[in-house]
């Protein structure tokens, strides 16, 4: 990744390139989102638990963004809204 | 919300033909995925550094565009902490490498496949997709609630993207900057902190 920033910075200034490196960071994302689906699909046992995986996904993800926002709460009484 | 559309469908179709009998054997060791994981992470870094607006920030507001991703965060891990402790299938390290994610599912999700496991990876594609729903769905009572900076923690890496305008529709205009900062932020964050966690506290 440390080379990838590099060589991005190198060439900030060639917008196709750019525009080309992004739109391969998609193409390559969904060839490994295919990858996943293709591993899980095969398995029955990973398969058979999708709705408790999916529960403790959804657990997890509700912690984290009622933590975030909590202390967001915090931090915009004490921070911003006394600079506005 | 096309790309997310593409990636789900990316994720459905695989899940389908792995259920087929005529799964070709050399997808299965792993081994391309490994290498398309590689290629992923210098393309990821390329539009990182490619990117002049992340520059541009960074050189203008210097440390103090830190905060907000930070209490994204630390607000994050607090509440998984003791969280995790009741979930039964996974431990609080996992917990944290799911949370670590903030939102990046297509990304964390795939390193965890590939560094720990399957079962994990799924919980982090699902936690983070969810974690993107809540945001979208959920901006404008998260700003009466919690105030105008949270539907931005809650977005994660996402605000830079996909949630950024939910975000000006719930917080105004004036907060699409921070906003955008955070995303870029935290994208570059996820990949790191992800690989930190399962390295050293799994």
């Amino acid at each position: 990744m440390s080379a990838g920033i590099l060589i991005g910075y190198l060439i900030r200034s060639n917008g196709r390139l750019i525009r080309l490196a992004d739109r391969m960071v998609i193409i390559t994302i969904l060839v490994l989102l295919f990858f996943m689906g293709f591993t899980i699909g095969r398995d029955p046992l990973i398969m058979g638990s999708l709705p408790q995986l999916g529960l403790t996904a959804l657990i997890l993800s509700v912690a984290g963004v009622t933590g975030s926002m909590l202390l967001a709460l915090l931090v915009w009484k004490l921070y911003f809204r006394k600079n506005r | 919300m096309k790309t997310s559309l593409y990636i789900l469908i990316a994720f459905v179709l695989g899940l389908l033909f792995g259920q087929t009998a005529l799964s070709p054997g050399f997808l299965i060791n792993g081994e391309p995925a490994k290498y398309t994981l590689y290629v992923l992470m210098l393309l990821v870094g390329i539009s990182i550094g490619a990117d002049h607006r992340s520059l541009n920030l960074i050189r203008e507001q210097g440390f103090r565009l830190m905060v907000l991703p930070l209490v994204t965060i630390v607000g994050t891990f607090a509440a998984i902490i003791p969280v995790s402790a009741l979930l039964t299938d996974v431990s609080t390290g996992e917990s944290l490498a799911v949370g670590a994610g903030f939102g990046y599912y297509s990304l964390s999700g795939i390193i965890i496949t590939r560094i720990h496991s399957e079962t994990l990876g799924i919980i982090a594609l699902l936690a983070n997709v969810i974690r993107e729903i809540i945001t979208l769905v959920f901006a404008p009572v998260m700003v009466v609630w919690f105030g105008k900076l949270a539907p931005i923690t809650a977005a994660g890496a996402t605000s830079m993207d996909t949630t950024l305008p939910v975000i000006t529709a719930a917080s105004g205009r004036e907060f699409s900057v921070i906003a955008l900062a955070h995303g870029i932020i935290l994208t570059i964050i996820v990949p790191v902190l992800v690989t930190t966690i399962l390295m050293f506290f799994v």
